[in-house]
């Protein structure tokens, strides 16, 4: 502040600084009071949008009996019992669901990256005939409601018997169908300065060598938050999984605890809070460590 | 650099004929390569998206079991959903949830987008905090959260009787089933609000000091810089949100157990779709539907565009 009006000691608002000097107290008491007021009214309005998620961490430590008679999330009982009692669905332990919910996300994640980047990267900075028609088709895509399809993906998957296989639910991302990191990638190689690829096509690297060398190496971020929302999407998500995935050996986490509810006449609801919350681990450890990226990919994705 | 490539380009204007063709030649050399790098994504439009696409709509005109070949039945499922009073609530339920889900949704994550914007200490803090349940909202487990929230001993009605005031079964009552759905879709307001919080970033400020140097309110400001401003992301949010909607299923699902009740009052449109085709293998029929949910987003979606014209401000760039 005292630098700034050494700075510009001729401007106009010298003065008016000077004259704040004697009386700062009051206007400076009302901001901070307003500054406080503010703090307040965001922190009261946080905890109450997350008190559910705190409560369900608290009640999946809390004996069965005091998870609903006790709504406060100070427990005076701790146990690990409700784990104990939700661990086995269906006969089976729920890291086997764990496990087939991590190899269906990595696979995803594979090939989501290196669908989406050839596509978006041929669709950015290549020149071919009908272009603009297909970087249409990509923002359609986008567009397009899984429903549409899915019927008769489900009857070719289910006559190829490979229904309570992965494959109905991988290799659409080995396909580029996820359309939205198509345009994700497109938009994020657009603002890769075109010297550096012509540099390279100068040089008399050919398509594959710039895209290899320069435009994947660059586009890291994009392909980053490409990992991380592929990530929270297929762990998320239910309806494919759901229809794709009816034996529990293939069971992955949704669908596990999608049972565990309907079997739910024996399950407390301690027990399945205490699963609930196992299956969003993964997920807020993302949430801890990469947030970063988290917000940075929305934030793009939303602003092109 | 540019000063050596100024002359360069410039002098071989004259002798054009040559030039652009063999650039076009360059370029157009580019076809096979671009083709091989989009071979995965053609592959899957053709064979994952088109054809299912196509499918579908003629098995909307057949009826079929799976276990039995289809037969051709004509208009008869589009003209059987006239009469289906279950394809009627689902309608009735799924948009009532999105008319009244999406614009509360937008509205909170417009309002904590701007009380953060302006400088705020911690503003990292409050965005990944509100921004969190953007990220559950989706999965089962929160499902399963609500479910025990607005049970009759959840924390809602414990929360109520603090205030004396007595709650009923949230869930189990048809009138308050589909609102706590609502509630769960606002709560996810967060990504919403990031995307907001970064395009309120974009704005010129010079724009704001001009307007506090002519003299005009917070409300003036808002009203004739931020909103206008704003719109192209508001449409943004709007699209995405109301499409979003339109699908959603995992909720409603776990939260009525499958059924969409009490008495349909949480049939989610594909929910429906689900029921018909993969409980009663009605696939004929569920084709049908799911091609008026197409038809319905298609028309939604285009009519959205058609009225950005009037209401979103691009600038004048083109960019």
């Amino acid at each position: 502040m005292t630098d700034q009006t050494l700075a510009r000691p001729g401007s106009p608002t010298t003065s008016e600084r000077a004259g704040d000097r004697t009386a700062p107290s009051s206007a400076a008491r009302s901001r901070r009071r307003n500054e406080i007021l503010r703090h307040t009214g965001l922190i009261v309005f946080g905890l109450v949008m997350l008190y559910p998620l705190i409560w369900m961490a608290v009640s999946a430590f809390k004996p069965s009996h005091l998870v609903l008679t006790d709504p406060g999330i100070i427990p005076t009982e701790l146990t690990l019992e409700n784990f104990r009692q939700g661990w086995y669905v269906a006969g089976y332990p729920f890291v086997v669901f764990f496990g087939n919910s991590l190899v269906l996300a990595l696979s995803s994640i594979v090939g989501n990256l290196i669908s989406c980047s050839l596509t978006a990267y041929a669709l950015a900075r290549l020149n071919f005939r009908a272009r603009k028609l297909y970087f249409g088709i990509v923002l359609v895509s986008v567009m397009l409601p899984m429903h549409a399809t899915l019927i008769p993906q489900y009857i070719v998957f289910s006559e190829l018997d490979l229904v309570n296989t992965f494959v109905p639910l991988v290799l659409p991302k080995f396909l580029a169908t996820d359309a939205f990191f198509v345009f994700l990638m497109i938009q994020f190689i657009r603002g890769i300065p075109r010297e550096l690829d012509q540099a390279a096509w100068l040089d008399g690297a050919g398509p594959f060598r710039v895209f290899w060398y320069v435009i994947l190496p660059l586009m890291r971020p994009a392909l980053v938050t490409t990992t991380i929302f592929t990530f929270i999407w297929t762990w998320n998500d239910f309806f494919g999984q759901l229809i794709y995935l009816t034996e529990a050996p293939v069971f992955t986490v949704p669908v596990a605890l999608n049972a565990l509810v309907d079997s739910q006449s024996s399950q407390g609801t301690g027990t399945l809070l205490a699963m609930s919350l196992l299956s969003l681990l993964p997920i807020l450890c993302f949430f801890a460590f990469a947030q970063k990226h988290l917000i940075r990919g929305i934030s793009t994705t939303g602003l092109k | 650099m540019t000063l050596t490539r100024t002359p360069v380009s410039s002098p071989p204007a004259p002798p054009a004929p040559g030039r652009p063709a063999k650039r076009r030649a360059r370029l157009g050399r580019q076809d096979g390569a671009a083709h091989v790098f989009m071979a995965p994504w053609l592959v899957g439009l053709v064979v994952i998206t088109l054809i299912p696409m196509i499918a579908s709509l003629y098995l909307s005109f057949t009826d079929y079991n799976i276990l039995s070949a289809p037969t051709f039945v004509g208009t008869e499922n589009y003209e059987r959903m006239l009469d289906d009073s279950r394809f009627w609530s689902s309608a009735r339920v799924t948009l009532v949830y999105v008319l009244v889900s999406v614009p509360l949704q937008l509205a909170f994550a417009l309002a904590l987008a701007l009380v953060l914007d302006k400088g705020l200490r911690g503003l990292a803090i409050y965005r990944s905090a509100y921004y969190l349940p953007s990220l559950l909202g989706t999965s089962v487990a929160v499902a399963v959260l609500w479910r025990q929230i607005f049970g009759h001993d959840g924390l809602v009605n414990h929360a109520l009787g603090f205030f004396g005031i007595e709650g009923t079964n949230w869930l189990q009552n048809p009138s308050t089933a589909l609102s706590t759905l609502i509630v769960l879709n606002v709560w996810t307001f967060g990504s919403p609000m990031v995307i907001f919080l970064a395009g309120l970033r974009q704005l010129p400020e010079e724009l704001y000091e001009a307007a506090r140097v002519d003299g005009a309110s917070v409300l003036r400001q808002f009203m004739s810089i931020t909103v206008p401003l704003l719109t192209p992301i508001i449409f943004f949010n709007l699209i995405l949100q109301t499409i979003g909607s339109f699908q959603a299923f995992t909720q409603a699902h776990v939260v009525s157990g499958g059924t969409g009740g009490p008495v349909d009052s949480t049939l989610f449109y594909t929910l429906y779709v689900y029921q018909q085709a993969f409980v009663n293998f009605d696939m004929g029929y569920a084709s049908a539907l799911a091609w008026v949910l197409l038809a319905v987003i298609a028309v939604i979606t285009a009519g959205h565009f058609l009225l950005s014209r009037y209401w979103v401000f691009y600038g004048d760039s083109d960019d």
